[in-house]
């Protein structure tokens, strides 16, 4: 099993429905998130292209947070999520150096928080809160192994890019163009 | 012409809009353990050569500092940390990958044969104290000796710690070159942060570890030839630390883009006269020139260069470790 996220550009109106899902399904505290918009604008005047994505961890295949954490706070579990336990976390912030998307922040509370694909939600079979009110459909969310999980079919019939893959980490949120 | 016009939904604090996770905390922490590293490795070098009547200051006083300077480190690494009840958790796993882990664990081991190198010599400490005019420290060590007789477990680690001895100077040699190359690896780990994923930081932490102990010791040497011998040995050590400086950028400017930009903040961005002006003028040439003029037989007092290497190394971490958190991914 490998989780994975697709993220269509051409359908996202930046609304930021999904930022607002997420801190309430799991209780971000205010002034945090744990996925955001971010809007790029490429090219010179008059040819401009303007492109709106949501971002989030990309739940790496090769995760270099996981392999700094010298506790091993950070772990990757069952289909590829990395999530962070929060009492085995001293807060070194040794992770969110590692991290090329600066996907984690210091919770509050003193540990490392971050996007957890909603484990408790997609091991249930549900979508993750994010994809779950999208009013556009742009995100969807599955299995990487099943040939016909929503994402599976996404990424056989579009193109399709990942963020900064010379990072070398392999980021599993990719990104429909 | 790529340009993020500006992203909503965030403003977290110390990630945005630059990184800023570490603060004062870890480039202390860097400089403490390149100084204790250096101080190590020179007492345990020159032991192990034999060079005890030669050397005293560097094998037998210097020394002392090492542990001190070693409990400020963990100190600051500790206030670094967000959930500091939790640090014992360091140590309840040995993780090879995490560069953290193993400082944490070096500086675990090195710790205690710190504290027994200088614990074997004492007595020759107690005399140099007994100079002082300030007698505290004397005093205090007067009474330490004392319970030395006193209670047969320390006087049992203090005969130990004399017997064995030439096992500890081994070790801690080897030590002390991890230590001093750890710093360098803590930041060049980070794959993620251009500025610092470059393997020459190990090699230019440690010899830059190693100068700013050599400086130390010749701060405190009070015997000429002594003197004269670390600023030798630190001249050689600053021309490395040159060389090394030069090797690094010429490395970010021939790599990727992402690098390239590492190095413009260093060349004509904003840490261009921190760098150049106070690191490399004041903290490495203009010591280095001072301790030519010495060597030329010019009077100068020895503190002067000792004080500004000992600056320069630490601005020298402050710089790396601020700058390279700026530094990122572009997409
Ligand atoms: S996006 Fe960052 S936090 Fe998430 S798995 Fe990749 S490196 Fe780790
Ligand atoms: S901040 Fe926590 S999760 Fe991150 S590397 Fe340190 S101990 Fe591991």
């Amino acid at each position: 099993m490998r989780y994975a996220m697709t993220m269509d550009i051409k359908k996202c109106v930046g609304c930021s429905d999904c930022v607002v899902a997420c801190q309430t399904e799991n209780n971000v505290p205010i002034g945090f998130c744990r996925d955001w918009i971010v809007e790029n604008v490429d090219g010179t005047y008059p040819n401009l292209e303007l492109e709106i994505r949501s971002e989030r961890c990309n739940h790496c295949d090769d995760t270099p947070c996981v392999r700094t954490c010298p506790t091993g706070a950070s772990h990757v579990i069952e289909g590829g999520i990395v999530k962070v336990t929060p009492i085995e976390c001293i807060g070194c912030g040794a992770c969110i150096q590692a991290c090329p998307y600066d996907a984690r922040y210091f919770h509050p509370d003193g540990y490392v928080d971050k996007c957890t694909f909603c484990d408790h939600r997609v091991t249930k079979g549900q979508d993750t809160a994010c994809v779950s009110v999208c009013p556009t459909k742009s995100l969807a969310f599955g299995d990487l192994d099943d040939p016909n999980s929503p994402v599976s079919i996404l990424l056989r019939e579009r193109k399709w890019k990942v963020n900064a893959p010379e990072a070398g980490t392999k980021p599993q949120v990719y990104f429909l163009t | 012409m790529k340009e993020e016009l500006f992203i909503s939904g965030r403003d977290i604090p110390f990630i945005d809009p630059v990184l800023n996770v570490w603060h004062w905390q870890i480039p202390l922490y860097l400089f403490v353990g390149g100084l204790a590293a250096g101080l190590i490795f020179f007492a345990s070098y020159f032991y192990l050569k034999g060079k005890e009547k030669e050397y005293p200051m560097a094998i037998k006083i210097a020394p002392l500092l090492a542990p001190i300077v070693i409990v400020l480190g963990l100190i600051a690494l500790i206030l670094d940390l967000r959930h500091p009840a939790y640090f014992w958790q360091l140590y309840t796993t040995i993780r090879l990958d995490s560069p953290m882990s193993w400082g944490a664990w070096t500086l675990g081991a090195i710790m205690p044969l710190s504290i027994l190198w200088p614990l074997s010599y004492i007595q020759d400490i107690k005399n140099y104290f007994g100079d002082w005019t300030f007698k505290m420290p004397y005093k205090l060590l007067v009474w330490f000796i004392k319970m030395i007789d006193r209670y047969w477990i320390i006087k049992w680690v203090y005969e130990l710690s004399i017997k064995f001895r030439k096992p500890i100077a081994i070790t801690n040699l080897i030590l002390a070159i991890i230590l001093g190359v750890y710093t360098g690896i803590l930041l060049s780990a980070f794959n993620a942060r251009p500025l610092w994923n470059t393997s020459i930081l190990g090699p230019l932490f440690l010899v830059s570890g190693l100068s700013t102990g050599a400086a130390t010791i010749m701060w405190m040497a009070k015997d000429h030839h002594e003197k004269i011998a670390f600023s030798k040995i630190d001249l050689l050590l600053i021309a490395v630390e040159i060389f090394f400086i030069v090797h690094m950028f010429m490395g970010f400017l021939a790599s990727s883009e992402v690098q390239q930009e590492a190095a413009a903040l260093f060349l004509g961005g904003e840490f261009t006269a921190v760098f150049w002006g106070f690191f490399v003028t004041i903290g490495l040439v203009f010591p280095a020139i001072l301790e030519i003029m010495e060597l030329n037989g010019f009077k100068i007092p020895i503190s002067i260069p000792a004080f500004f290497i000992l600056f320069g190394g630490a601005l020298f971490r402050f710089i790396m470790v601020d700058a390279g958190q700026i530094t990122r991914f572009l997409y």
